[in-house]
């Protein structure tokens, strides 16, 4: 069994509860720092641990932070980002709704260190049950004095609020975020500036995932020296994959990084292998955007070593032959899977969610679908295979925002390792969806 | 206008932000106002927000054109948004929406004769690990089968309420 840091007491009864989280050893972290820590030091112990940012881009930690402008008198404020909507990604979800105080006591000791008086949790409006399980929680920790004036007697003082978005993609990247959170649509602003310079309002900010800020709780309890003991390399610590597709135990799993990913798939620990006994055809490992690899390239890298759950073992081997860990959103397809639909699917999403600010996105998104739904219908011609790799690389590095890259990579990755499933397709004028859905139950169509 | 304990709602909201900023309550506002006011976002309750938070009307226009979940057509009580992006789609979320469609006897976006039921199509709503999945109101609906819906579809109908993303009452295990 790995070590768990964040969801290990993701049974214990009742842990949404402030008193049993509390009877669990919850909020020491806000003791710790606030009684004995300065907060440049909780900084440098964020910085020592090598923690990197959850959210998909891995980010170091400790550096954003630092990066934080402090003029005087200006407010600064941190900013959770719960928008979680990359496909394949749930994990937030998990961790908000079954122990929601371990983030809130992540963002009152982030907060502290980064001299922030108010924080905001900008959670995706479909999760409105789940904003709703933060704010009975904060109400507990009002209530108990974690939040407020003077906390713990000291002179920090700290408000959180849960802010619902309205249901959009984009708004999980940091600048529409802070639009959305303005109150306006979720249009990705030009950088920089950057929000550690101008984020909400003007104001100096940092925006932090879910999964980024309650990990700052075990670093400060334990020490950033002993997180960075966990891990390989620059992938220190543990991380929340969400597991879906066809294996036979779909879920949210804390793992330490550096594990094979054969042995996340395969071990009863975790995924528990293919369902149905079927073998895997291709894996997407972190969350939608990241390049799809084929089982060969997703165990073994292109060197021939066993491919390991880092930052830097999925990205071996370039966009030619690796991927990335991303959002740690872990989607399974099996030997029946159309990687044609599938990615079908995908481009329809970024079709869907481009803001429409840049045309080479706006455009080449929806003109993508409309390629891909050819080969759906059965008019797809081969040359429409080329012509699709043509859209996509024209889109990469000119848009306001990485999600017009998020859509022409996963379309690259799977022209790059199945273009003989999309030349077959277009070949025979016909697609032929075998995947079959045994969870349905059998019950016919009425 | 707001009932008295939305109206409470909404300042408290309000009171989340700087004096300065309330305009970024305007999301949330704006979810208090469709549920109050018929589960859809009219012209009506647009200019009501506007008035309440102190903007101009086009303000909540572009916001309310921007969001998927602020519905600019009157719905029915009961929206089902069915997710259908990659790992529901894996686990068969096109059949559920087929069999939806014809148990309803509506297409995709339409809504049902009384009223009841309106179809829609979702993009990944989170909860990948329990597809297939459907988004009522608050509630999720996961690891659909078609007895599943049959069940769902009942409850919904024989209650004959309103269901909002605001409301309490979420219920996930049906
Ligand atoms: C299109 C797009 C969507 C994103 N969605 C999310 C998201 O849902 N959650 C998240 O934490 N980060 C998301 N990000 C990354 C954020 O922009 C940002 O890097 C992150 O919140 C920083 O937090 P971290 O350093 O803790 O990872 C997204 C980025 C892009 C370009
Ligand atoms: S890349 Fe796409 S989503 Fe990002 S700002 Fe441009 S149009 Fe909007
Ligand atoms: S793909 Fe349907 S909930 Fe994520």
């Amino acid at each position: 069994m790995g070590r768990k840091l964040l969801i290990h007491n993701d049974k214990v009864p009742n842990i949404h509860t402030l008193e049993v989280y509390r009877a669990h050893g919850g909020y020491a972290s806000v003791e710790k720092a606030l009684k004995t820590m300065t907060p440049d030091q909780i900084t440098d112990e964020v910085k020592k641990s090598g923690l990197r940012g959850r959210g998909g881009a891995g980010f170091p930690t400790g550096l954003k932070w630092s990066f934080l402008a402090k003029p005087p008198g200006v407010e600064r404020y941190l900013v959770c980002n719960a928008d979680e909507s990359e496909p394949g990604t749930f994990k937030d979800r998990y961790l908000m709704e079954v122990i929601p105080h371990a983030l809130i006591e992540g963002m009152i000791t982030s907060s502290y260190a980064l001299g922030a008086k108010t924080s905001y949790i900008y959670i995706r409006g479909e999760y409105f049950y789940v904003a709703r399980i933060l704010e009975t929680a904060l109400k507990e920790a009002y209530a108990a004095g974690w939040l407020g004036k003077n906390i713990l007697g000291t002179d920090f003082s700290h408000d959180c609020y849960v802010q619902v978005g309205g249901g959009a993609y984009i708004c999980g990247e940091e600048t529409g975020l802070l639009e959305s959170l303005e109150g306006k649509r979720g249009n990705p602003r030009i950088k920089p500036p950057f929000p550690a310079v101008a984020g909400l309002w003007g104001c100096p900010t940092v925006v932090n995932n879910v999964e980024t800020i309650a990990a700052v709780v075990p670093i400060v309890n334990e020490g950033g020296e002993a997180y960075a003991k966990i891990g390989i390399g620059k992938s220190t610590g543990t991380k929340l994959i969400s597991a879906s597709g066809h294996i036979n135990k779909p879920g949210t799993y804390e793992i330490e990084l550096g594990i094979p990913v054969e042995e996340f798939i395969y071990s009863d620990e975790y995924c528990g292998g293919i369902r149905n006994g079927k073998k895997m055809k291709a894996v997407v490992a972190g969350g939608s955007s990241v390049p799809i690899l084929p089982t060969e390239l997703i165990l073994k890298t292109a060197k021939g070593e066993p491919r390991l759950m880092t930052y830097e073992s999925l990205a071996d081997g370039g966009f030619q032959t690796g991927t990335m860990l991303g959002s740690g959103g872990f989607i399974v397809m099996d030997e029946d899977t159309s990687i044609v639909k599938n990615l079908f699917t995908f481009t329809r999403f970024y079709h869907h969610e481009s803001c429409g600010q840049c045309s080479p996105c706006r455009e080449g998104t929806g003109w993508m679908e409309k390629i891909l739904k050819k080969f759906l219908n059965g008019t797809a011609n081969e040359s429409d295979v080329e012509l699709l790799w043509d859209i996509q690389s024209k889109i990469e590095g000119k848009t306001i925002c990485p999600l017009g890259e998020a859509a022409a990579w996963p379309v690259a990755a799977a022209i790059r390792h199945f273009k003989d499933e999309f030349l077959a397709v277009a070949r025979s004028k016909k697609f032929v969806d075998v995947s079959h859905y045994d969870r349905l139950n059998k019950k016919a169509l009425v | 206008k707001f009932s008295d304990a939305a109206m409470a709602e909404v300042n408290e909201i309000i009171g989340h932000y700087p004096p300065e900023k309330i305009k970024s309550a305007l999301l949330p506002v704006l979810h208090i106002a469709q549920a109050e006011f018929g589960g859809w976002s009219s012209p009506e309750t647009m200019d009501y927000v506007a008035s309440v938070l102190k903007i101009k009307p086009i303000e909540v226009f572009e916001v309310a054109s921007f969001y998927t979940m602020y519905h600019l057509k009157p719905v029915g009580k009961c929206v089902f948004e069915v997710c259908q992006t990659s790992s529901c789609w894996l686990n068969g979320a096109e059949d559920i929406i087929k069999y939806i469609g014809k148990k309803l006897n509506i297409k995709v976006g339409e809504t049902t004769k009384d009223g009841m039921f309106t179809l829609k199509t979702a993009e990944c709503l989170g909860s990948c690990g329990t597809a297939p999945m459907l988004q009522c109101g608050a509630s999720y609906h996961e690891n659909l089968t078609y007895d599943k819906v049959d069940k769902l579809i009942e409850k919904y109908k024989s209650e004959g309420r309103l269901r909002s993303y605001t409301d309490k009452d979420y219920q996930n295990t049906l």
